[in-house]
């Protein structure tokens, strides 16, 4: 029986192996049916705590949750003691992170501008930053604990990810002393300026014109004329193009 | 596909068959020597006997893991440098216009990495699984080996796929707007099998999934899909997972935007809310005309693109009869029609279906046609089984606007000139 468990595996329990009894119901349970199966698995009802189904792997220990148990929600769920200044985030700043995202979180070249941009969700282009599209601080401390220096992660202590999320916070003037300091107690109460700018996914009522029933198929829309051409902006690697090869075997 | 359509295509391939025929019957009185018209070295050509045929060829396993021909080696992952500030949190797009069929090849598969490719010895990997459980686990791939299996062919699109087409024409190849998808089966243990395997409190609403790569990845995931159709899969089309695609376990989540697909995935943790990661939040996210953005746009709608004639992969016989072979899928279940226009979208035609339809996978359409060598605008449009139709680029802008960079799902117009050759435009 154990070695098929896909015939009867829905409620069968190691513990209910053990019991003679119980192992005759499976047993009538596999042999005749759903209708016997249901009745075994009601007796089951009174054990408080099910044993696994398959008793493969082990309970990790406190210790090893610990160690990977880092992510952090909104309510401050999550949070590590710790503390930082905006201060002693600025320098921190400049020796970890500003090569990539500027001294002001401007962004050098391509990569990724962590400030500014307040104001622009409207424009044509434009620019999401921590201050001007992030709902909540505590991201910035779970992906910068995580993921960040990038190819570096997770090598500073928690009162540095303190201090510099503390730093990129004053860069969007979300606070404005250079004395505040970020810790486990006050992270989850500051208000981020773009919160209020989410709404859940609403395609299916705002694009319910895209259901349909019988598409057109027969002089649809008057003739086309092209108006855009990717060889235009001519940005495509040039080996693609014309399927020419890379030449670089 | 309905009896109608059937009968439509076929009447269709027939007039092309003779059109074919005709064309060939030209070919024959031309003057040209045939070998010289189809190119290449006449000595290994009839009536000559090829240099193969006189020689033994390699014995078997010279090549312990076989690939695909050297005459192949144009049908490669490609990259756009400038599109990302690095190579380790970048792309790569699947060469769409080189293959059929509906799986992809391993080697193949797009590449979407965060923090690089991580390299993970599989007998130091675990996958913890905690939070509002019963009993928290922690297993090694092996453990993970003993669950019950399941096998499913799913697609995986990246939802930024098409993304950088939103403003208009921009990348000249299906490999670079569509790219981001690939379609392989997937060999794992249903995630409702480990879920009820630790047993979820009853206030446990959201799974926080998470990688074991340089980026951390993680994504909150409601616990209705969970105990849905996920997969932990550590195998992808028969074989192990690539390392680049998340060896040795990744999580599979049906229809819904890659990013979700954790790869290297070594933990799951259920809460009762959602974390707001900042790949939910400052990612994946999409900024609408009013400054609002969209959150949790997790299913990708149904899709199509026309893989053959498409830039890479010009027409080069001429006129005559013309296979137009593409593909579509739906990230809402199995794909109903797929019909195909020759003049932007004026006049459509059904496609033929054919090959499998699974759910949630991609789905190989033809067009067979006699191109009378005339420029055309060809498109192609979905419609999947809940009956939503793919929409036209202007249709989503009208919703959307031009800065939501994910979903683009809008309906793809390739220019076929004269000379045969193909491009990426758009029209109005």
């Amino acid at each position: 029986m154990a070695s098929r468990p896909g015939t009867c595996r829905p409620t069968v329990r190691s513990r209910m192996l053990k019991s003679p009894e119980l192992v005759v119901a499976f047993v009538l349970a596999c042999l005749s049916g759903s209708a016997a199966f249901a009745g075994g698995s009601t007796e089951l009802k009174g054990e408080a705590k099910p044993a696994p189904h398959y008793d493969i792997g082990r309970a990790p220990t406190p210790e090893e949750i610990r160690g990977w148990d880092i992510d952090v929600r909104p309510d401050g769920q999550g949070l590590p003691v710790g503390k930082g200044t905006v201060a002693q985030g600025e320098k921190l700043f400049m020796d970890n992170c500003a090569t990539c995202h500027g001294e002001f979180g401007e962004g050098n070249g391509r990569w990724p501008v962590l400030a500014g941009g307040k104001g622009s969700l409207t424009a044509d282009n434009p620019v999401k930053t921590v201050g001007s599209y992030w709902p909540y601080a505590s991201t910035v401390f779970d992906y910068v604990r995580h993921a960040m220096p990038f190819g570096n992660a997770e090598t500073l202590s928690v009162d540095d990810y303190y201090s510099l999320v503390a730093y990129v916070l004053y860069l969007n003037d979300v606070v404005t002393d250079q004395n505040f300091e970020l810790n486990n107690k006050n992270l989850a109460s500051i208000k981020m300026p773009n919160e209020a700018g989410f709404i859940m996914d609403d395609r299916a009522t705002s694009e319910k014109a895209f259901w349909q029933k019988d598409p057109c198929m027969k002089d649809c829309i008057a003739p086309v004329k092209i108006t855009g051409r990717a060889t235009a902006v001519d940005v495509t690697p040039e080996d693609a193009k014309e399927g020419k090869s890379r030449g670089v075997e | 596909m309905s009896k109608d359509n059937k009968i439509q295509s076929t009447s269709i391939a027939r007039q092309s068959r003779r059109g074919f025929l005709a064309a060939a019957g030209g070919l024959a009185a031309s003057a040209l020597a045939p070998a010289a018209r189809a190119g290449g070295n006449p000595a290994n050509q009839p009536p000559n006997v090829p240099e193969w045929t006189r020689s033994l060829g390699e014995g078997v396993a010279v090549r312990p893991y076989g690939k695909p021909s050297k005459f192949e080696k144009d049908v490669i992952r490609r990259d756009v440098e400038w599109l990302t500030a690095s190579r380790e949190s970048s792309v790569s797009f699947t060469p769409l216009h080189e293959l059929e069929g509906i799986i992809t090849p391993n080697g193949l598969c797009f590449e979407r990495h965060h923090g690089g490719m991580a390299d993970i010895d599989p007998a130091d990997h675990r996958l913890m699984i905690h939070g509002l459980v019963e009993r928290p686990l922690i297993l090694t791939l092996d453990e993970l080996k003993r669950y019950p299996r399941v096998n499913r062919i799913h697609f995986m699109e990246c939802a930024a796929n098409s993304g950088m087409e939103w403003r208009g024409a921009q990348l000249n190849g299906c490999q670079f707007t569509h790219g981001m998808v690939h379609c392989v089966q997937y060999t794992g243990v249903s995630l409702r099998t480990l879920l009820e395997e630790v047993g979820v409190k009853s206030n446990g609403k959201w799974l926080l999934v998470e990688g074991a790569d340089s980026a951390a990845m993680d994504r909150s995931l409601p616990i209705e899909k969970a105990l849905d159709d996920c997969i932990v899969a550590y195998k992808m089309n028969g074989e192990a997972l690539y390392p680049e695609q998340g060896y040795p376990m990744r999580l599979v989540v049906p229809g819904w935007q890659g990013n979700l697909w954790v790869k290297w995935l070594r933990r799951i943790k259920v809460g009762d809310q959602p974390w707001q990661t900042r790949e939910e939040t400052s990612k994946y996210t999409d900024l609408l005309p009013n400054g609002k953005a969209r959150r949790f746009t997790w299913v990708m709608d149904t899709k199509s693109v026309i893989t053959n004639p498409s830039p890479q992969a010009p027409i080069k016989h001429g006129k005559g009869f013309t296979v137009l072979s593409g593909l579509a899928w739906s990230g809402n279940g199995k794909v109903k029609r797929v019909d195909v226009s020759l003049d932007g979208g004026r006049n459509w035609w059904p496609a033929r279906l054919d090959g499998p339809v699974l759910d949630k996978a991609l789905t190989r359409f033809y067009y067979e046609f006699d191109w009378n060598g005339q420029p055309l605008l060809l498109q192609s449009r979905a419609q999947d089984e809940t009956g939503y139709v793919q929409p036209s680029k202007a249709e989503l802008r009208k919703v959307r606007g031009y800065n939501s960079i994910y979903h683009n799902n809008g309906i793809q117009t390739w220019h076929v000139q004269a000379n045969g050759e193909v491009e990426n435009v758009e029209v109005a």
